[in-house]
């Protein structure tokens, strides 16, 4: 069958969101299911393309290119490889999930749902667009539906923190803009391929000379700041917390589990093929930034008892790991080349970790979520107590989601970051050392949340009426604690997708 | 193709008709100019189809009309003018649409808004100097008269200041023209022999002529600083005459400024070019920060106004084809968004709220009364922001890298023009629409809001998909835009075409 | 050589008019009511206009006649069709004002005055050129204080007549200097007597005399002292022909005066010639005219120094004249004469109705006679030079002769600059006459609607449509100019 399956991936979503919107008199129920049915069909059209897909096969694979906008040379590419298809499954498997966590949630749900559509639509574009023009109108498009959910159904701040986040991302994306807009000046293309090729044989390089000054670097540190705030990378994170805490919690997972890796894609994708040679330059002030954002968010989240700030300043801590071993990779690219297998195991890890955190950060909101729908809209550390012995079962899928994120052997979380510090170690060893203390300070404050909330005598809001998970409040948990049983125990289920294309990258990073 | 030229005449005829049917009645009035605005639209698009793009303007008309200075009645078009004139007929529709509340002298109303629609379909079709300066002129007075009249705030001092800087800058165009005809030996006044004749003056000349043509055209554009009676006088205006204003009359100084100014003093223009290119980029920010500031609903569209059209001037200043066709491509886009926004500010909030605070909105959660102004404004402003899927979107990339090639300086400037452009347009959204501040306490409960009008949703909708069409596939401009720039006359003062 | 009777058929039918219409009132309408001595009076008026127009333009331009004393070329003839049109305007406009006794009278002394301007038009020698200002002055001086119910119609007459008299004087002055200096009175034989080189002393001296009492006619700064209060106390329809007809004729006198007559002396080596007198003079009446005009409150007195500001530019056309002839100048100086009376006229009817003279009394026109705000709405854009008007193509064509002459860095290059930005200046107080009157609402005690009389309609009508008509079609009268 020759259907454009990317396409189909990217708009069903959207077209969803059409038809919620038309249907103006729906019952709340029908429009969830519909909302769902919509969602759920990323993950089956993703499975049709993982059938399709050979790991093995150099490039891109389901492509579709059709010139779109002759004056600007801009084409309406769609391709898949081993990074994108990682993320799309992440995604179909996040994006039911968050529906799901916000059933319960009454209002205005036609609304939501299709601005949640819309959303996941338009991270799938990211993850699939392989030209800039149409992969900014995905990366932009995002913020505003974002906007509107963190809005309209957060907390008290949430308008303020709504603010934030869209104003620091789009502040970025001008910085992104101007220097895509340099790349079009001296070279005519936009196309991440046609601009990679032209990076690996140096004609990028001497094309933006032409500029002349210090304009190159402006350029390379434009492209810089319009991902790195969207990861985020310290100090660009500062927005991060009160959005993570104020979202609705079906945001807060899709937030974490996919637009935290909208940035770390963008670096994969764009950044570092595009410009490897400055990214080089840059890397020791990036490791830098990265590790910073290890240890520091680790050390803040310990700090925190607002359980979703808890989460949300560890999903920095967790996502900068995986920029933490790109960077030491480019770093220590150079004439002669790392060590391939040091590289390819930092990267294979970084990969890894994107899907893992994705999963176990996710479930870790919605953990948080189920605890604050019991108490009535608290979530401070001190408010719950012996939740164990109250709700078990809920406290056996937490407990899961808990020690992945910690990073125990066994579960998901394990394989990545076990991976991303061998690599590591091997590139640049100093790094991975500091970097254990971001992995100590996590162990102590996942393992404070699991001592005070639900061990020890009921307290707070776990005393009276506090029934286990009920009904639909299993539907995101369970899927997500067995994948991450299963991949802790099996994780070359995921890394056949991209080992092959790891190792092409830690063979190519012989810099011209 | 030929039948361009009636976009004039049929405005014209139409004025005088609603005059006549004013004063028997409203409706009549009103269905005379929304026939008469559809008819010219109808006729753009008509030829719009037929169009062959070329380099070079496509003769229409060509009469002599006063022999003892040279003067012929001369219309042509090509893809700058043809995109231009699409865009008027799209504004005046939406203008009609979102003015079916005037009650009052509703017959005088249209007729002032459809001489002015007239006058400005002349001056897009004008290939004659002096022919483009008389209905550059014709489209000055009833600008007056539609804000003295029915406007709002100040409105008669924003309709005077309004006139004045758009008399005072025709005045330093007719000096320039006048002086370049008389130096060219005074026989005619077509482009063409203009820019033949300018050639041999002397240097110096030249550098005047342009910077009073230049200058004076500028000043209708908006650019930095001459730019303050914008502000004033989109705010005075009623809603379908800022539409035009910001939407359409704004262009035609940048259009006067492209079609005139650079062709015709090329060597002028290199002397004067960082000038305007400093100031373009001035305005882009420094409306941005007032805009920022302000706490009425309207005046910050009117400074975004402001902001939007420093980037056209810098997409002029940058003088290559790539620039140059992004700020045509701005014009068209901006005279669209710009009509949507006050459009929403103006018809669908003040004419039912009466005020337009944001101090005051902000109480009013107008997102749960006005859902569908509170879904078009946010289009809008996602529009205004530059947001990829609408037109300013790929008007503004094409803006940018032209002026990388020139100076990466400004194009750095202007992303950062960009950037205060999304703070400002999300601070507007979130208060006017969103806010949910307490009511100060004692201030009356508001009445339940009159709903959205079928006329409001049609003119809101024509505008909507007009930006989402061009921002998705800007080529159906752009495919008319850069043949045009191709003409020898354009050649000979932007420099590269595509790398 | 035309025959004498031939050349002045037009003047001897307007006079043939006047002892027609004064003998008719006094036989015939002896006993009847004002209004209808009123009708009678303006209706053979206006026949005796008809019956000069044909006459004119049949004659047409046949040449020199009376041995050089006058000289029937195209100008000449497109001059007084243009003061018989302009004559007429007014004659309509007067029948429906019916307030003044005397009507007779009246249009006797107006067509009087008439044949004064149409032998200026035509006039080729100094004493036939005296002889025929001097007619017309006198005749404007009575019309000036015919309305013998106001005090200021007295005024503006008694100092109409001061330094009318006193310019008089000052033209004969300098006429008999130039006729001593070069032994001519013919205009070819002036120009001849000058052709021999150097500006002597007497010379300049006899030039400033002839413009001072040129300037002190046309109301330029700074001898237009007597403009404002006689436009505000003439009764309106003297004052539309002081403002239109008579600028009209006397700037094709002047232009005939100046060039080739005194053509030779316009800059000399030595002692600077007429010409920059001239642009001085231009210059002064620019700015007095137009910043002047921004202070008024009564709509009179605006126009009046709006005549000055018009003025300034008609003599930038004078000085332009020499290289690009004559068409330009009279070109705005009919047109603005058409506009200048239908202002005039819209004041009559006004007038008539009991509307005070300021301007915030014209509050509320728009609805109390659209006719006549539709109309004021026309002349006023036309003065302000707005297209597609005729105000707006005489205004270009000056400019466009002016800097001709040198280009925008000469003198007259910087006026021409100066005068179109005074022009935005103008259009500010324009526009705050047709703000009154079609934007302000009326107060609540003024709302009754203001009927028009027929034949002022009738005239204000024409007057409009000639105005968009020659703002189309410009060619058509710049052809007969030329």
């Amino acid at each position: 069958m020759n259907l454009p399956l990317l396409s189909l991936l990217v708009f069903t979503p959207w077209l969803g969101a059409g038809l919620l919107a038309l249907l103006r008199d729906a019952r709340p129920a029908a429009v969830r299911a519909l909302a769902l049915g919509f969602s759920l069909s990323t993950l089956v059209l993703g499975g049709a393309a993982l059938a399709r897909f050979d790991p093995a096969a150099p490039g891109f694979q389901l492509v579709e290119r059709h010139p779109w906008i002759g004056a600007l040379n801009i084409h309406y590419h769609l391709g898949l490889d081993g990074l994108s298809l990682l993320l799309v499954l992440l995604t179909g498997l996040i994006a039911p999930a968050g529906l799901l966590a916000a059933w319960r949630d009454a209002r205005a749900p036609r609304l939501f749902g299709a601005l949640f559509l819309v959303l996941q639509g338009s991270a799938l574009g990211v993850f699939l667009a392989l030209d800039f023009f149409h992969w900014f109108l995905f990366w932009e498009l995002s913020l505003v539906p974002v906007f509107f959910l963190i809005k309209l159904w957060g907390g008290e701040a949430a308008g303020r923190a709504a603010y934030r986040f869209v104003i620091y991302t789009l502040g970025g994306s001008a910085f992104l803009l101007l220097g895509f807009a340099a790349v079009f000046a001296a070279t005519g293309s936009l196309d991440f391929g046609q601009l990679a090729a032209l990076a690996a044989d140096g004609t990028l390089t001497a094309r933006l000379a032409h500029l002349g000054g210090f304009w190159p670097q402006v350029v390379f540190v434009g492209v810089l700041l319009g991902v790195a705030v969207k990861v985020p990378l310290y100090p660009f994170h500062t927005w991060l917390p009160p959005a993570y805490a104020e979202a609705p919690t079906g945001v807060s997972m899709f937030l974490t589990g996919v637009m935290s890796k909208m940035g770390v894609y963008a670096f994969l994708r764009i950044l570092w093929p595009i410009f490897p040679a400055p990214l080089h330059a840059a890397a020791p002030c990036l490791l830098v930034l990265a590790l910073a954002g290890v240890v520091l968010g680790a050390f803040a989240a310990m700090r925190q008892t607002d359980l979703k700030r808890m989460v949300a300043y560890s999903s920095v801590n967790h996502v900068s790991y995986c920029l933490l071993a790109l960077f030491a990779v480019s770093a220590a690219s150079g004439p002669g080349g790392p060590a391939a297998g040091a590289a390819s195991a930092a990267l294979g890890g970084a990969l890894l970790q994107l899907f893992n955190h994705g999963l176990s950060a996710a479930a870790l909101f919605c953990c948080v979520g189920v605890l604050e729908a019991r108490s009535g809209g608290r979530r401070d550390l001190d408010d719950f107590g012996g939740v164990r012995t109250a709700a078990p079962v809920f406290a056996g899928l937490c407990g899961i989601a808990m020690f992945s994120s910690l990073g125990l052997p066994g579960l998901n979380g394990f394989v990545g970051e076990f991976f991303i510090f061998r690599g590591v170690f091997g590139l640049v060893p100093w790094v991975a050392a500091v970097a254990c203390l971001g992995l100590f300070a996590t162990a102590f404050f996942l393992l404070t949340f699991w001592q005070r909330v639900f061990h020890g005598p009921r307290a707070g809001a776990a005393l009276g009426d506090w029934p286990d998970l009920q009904g639909v409040e299993f539907a995101p948990l369970v899927p997500l604690a067995t994948l991450m049983l299963v991949l802790g125990v099996l994780p070359q289920l995921l890394t056949g997708l991209f080992n092959p294309l790891v190792a092409r990258w830690a063979a190519a990073l012989v810099l011209p | 193709m030929n039948a361009l030229p009636c976009t004039i005449y049929v405005s014209f005829t139409g004025a005088l008709l609603a005059l006549v049917a004013g004063s028997r009645s409203a409706a009549l009035a009103r269905a005379v100019a929304l026939v008469t605005a559809v008819t010219a639209l109808a006729l753009t698009l008509v030829a719009a189809s037929h169009f062959v793009p070329a380099p070079g303007l496509q003769t229409l008309v060509d009469r002599p009309w006063v022999d003892s200075l040279g003067v012929h009645y001369h219309l042509a078009v090509d893809g700058i003018s043809l995109t231009l004139l699409v865009l008027t007929g799209i504004a005046a529709t939406a203008g009609v649409l979102f003015s079916w509340n005037v009650q009052e002298r509703t017959g005088e109303f249209f007729a002032l808004f459809l001489a002015l629609i007239g006058g400005v379909y002349g001056v897009f079709l004008s290939a004659d100097a002096f022919v483009f300066f008389v209905f550059y002129e014709i489209a000055i007075v009833p600008k007056y008269f539609l804000v003295a009249r029915w406007g709002s705030t100040n409105r008669e001092y924003g309709a005077m200041k309004l006139v004045l800087y758009s008399f005072a800058g025709s005045a330093l165009v007719l000096a320039g023209l006048l002086w370049a005809y008389v130096a060219g030996g005074g026989q005619s006044f077509a482009l063409g022999d203009l820019a033949a004749a300018a050639v041999h003056f002397p240097r110096i000349e030249q550098l005047g002529m342009f910077a009073l043509v230049f200058l004076g055209f500028a000043v209708l554009a908006g650019l930095f600083p001459f730019h303050t009676w914008a502000p004033t006088g989109h705010v005075a205006a009623p809603t379908a005459a800022s539409m035009l204003l910001a939407g359409v009359v704004m262009k035609l100084g940048a259009y006067g400024c492209l079609r005139i100014a650079l062709p015709l003093f090329p060597v002028g223009f290199a002397f004067w070019q960082p000038a305007i290119g400093w100031l373009a980029v001035a305005g882009i920010v420094y409306a941005g920060a007032i805009a920022l500031v302000q706490d009425d609903f309207k005046f910050v569209i009117g400074y975004s106004s402001v902001s939007h059209m420093g980037f056209v001037l810098l997409g002029l200043a940058a003088a290559n084809v790539r620039a140059v066709s992004g700020a045509v491509l701005q014009m068209f886009s901006h005279g669209i968004i710009a009509g949507l926004l006050f459009a929403v500010v103006g018809r669908m909030v003040y004419d039912r709220t009466h005020t337009r605070k944001l101090a005051d909105l902000r109480t009013m959660a107008l997102y749960r009364r006005l859902p569908f102004a509170a879904g078009s404004f946010v289009v809008a402003g996602l529009a205004s922001m530059g947001l990829p899927g609408f037109s300013g979107f790929p008007a503004e990339f094409a803006i940018l890298i032209g002026t990388w090639k020139t100076s990466p300086l400004w194009a750095a400037i202007a992303a950062l023009g960009v950037l205060v452009a999304a703070a400002f347009t999300l601070r507007v959204i979130q208060v006017s629409f969103f806010g949910t501040a307490p009511a100060k306490p004692g201030a009356p409960e508001l009445a339940p809001l009159p709903p959205i009008t079928r006329a409001e949703r049609a003119g809101a909708l024509l505008l909507i998909a007009t930006t989402v069409l061009i921002g998705l596939k800007p080529d159906l401009l752009l495919n008319w835009i850069i043949p045009s720039l191709q003409s020898p006359l354009f050649q000979t003062v932007l420099k590269g075409g595509t790398p | 050589m035309t025959p004498l009777t031939h050349a002045l058929a037009g003047e001897a039918a307007l006079v043939a008019g006047v002892l027609a219409v004064l003998g008719f009132d006094l036989t015939r309408a002896r006993h009847w009511s004002n209004g209808a001595r009123w009708r009678a009076a303006t209706a053979l008026g206006l026949a005796a206009v008809l019956v000069a127009l044909t006459l004119v333009l049949s004659v047409g331009a046949a040449g020199p006649a009376a041995a050089g004393s006058f000289l029937l070329d195209g100008l000449g003839t497109a001059s007084r069709v243009g003061i018989l049109v302009l004559a007429g305007l007014a004659l309509l406009l007067a029948g429906g004002t019916a307030r003044l006794r005397h009507p007779a009278e009246f249009v006797a002394i107006l067509l009087l005055a008439t044949t004064g301007f149409l032998v200026m038009a035509v006039a080729q020698q100094l004493l036939l050129a005296f002889l025929a200002l001097e007619l017309a002055s006198l005749s404007l001086y009575v019309l000036a204080g015919f309305d013998r119910t106001r005090p200021e119609s007295a005024e503006a007459a008694l100092k109409y007549f001061l330094l009318g008299g006193l310019s008089a004087a000052f033209l004969l002055f300098g006429f008999s200097l130039l006729y001593g200096l070069t032994g001519a009175i013919g205009f070819a034989g002036i120009a001849e007597g000058l052709a021999r080189p150097g500006l002597t002393p007497l010379l300049a001296v006899a030039l400033v005399m002839v413009l001072v009492a040129f300037g002190f006619k046309v109301a330029a700064a700074p001898f237009h002292l007597w403009a404002p209060d006689v436009y505000q106390g003439a009764p309106p329809v003297a004052a539309a022909l002081v403002a239109s007809a008579s600028k009209l004729a006397g700037f094709t006198l002047l232009v005939r005066l100046l060039w080739p007559g005194l053509g030779a002396a316009a800059a000399g080596p030595g002692l600077p010639g007429w010409l920059p007198v001239v642009a001085l003079i231009s210059a002064a009446s620019l700015l007095l005219g137009n910043l002047g005009a921004l202070a008024q409150a009564n709509l009179r007195r605006l126009l009046a120094y709006s005549a000055i500001a018009h003025t300034g530019a008609l003599l930038l056309g004078v000085m332009a004249a020499g290289v690009a002839g004559p068409a330009p100048l009279l070109y705005y100086a009919a047109t603005y004469g058409l506009a200048t009376v239908g202002a005039f006229g819209v004041v009559a009817v006004l007038d008539g109705a009991g509307v005070g003279p300021r301007i915030e009394d014209l509050a509320g026109l728009h609805r109390r006679s659209p006719l006549l705000a539709g109309c004021l709405f026309v002349f006023v854009l036309s003065l302000a030079g707005i297209p597609p008007l005729a105000g707006f193509v005489g205004k270009f064509l000056v400019f466009a002769a002016a800097l001709r002459l040198g280009g925008l860095h000469s003198p007259a290059g910087i006026l021409a600059f100066a005068a179109i930005f005074l022009s935005a200046v103008a259009l500010y107080y324009y526009l705050g006459v047709l703000k009154a009157a079609l934007v302000s609402a009326a107060p609540s005690d003024r709302e009754t609607r203001i009927s028009v009389p027929g034949s002022s309609a009738v005239a204000l009508v024409m007057a409009a449509v000639l105005l968009v008509l020659l703002g189309l079609f410009p060619s058509v009268l710049l052809g007969l100019f030329s």
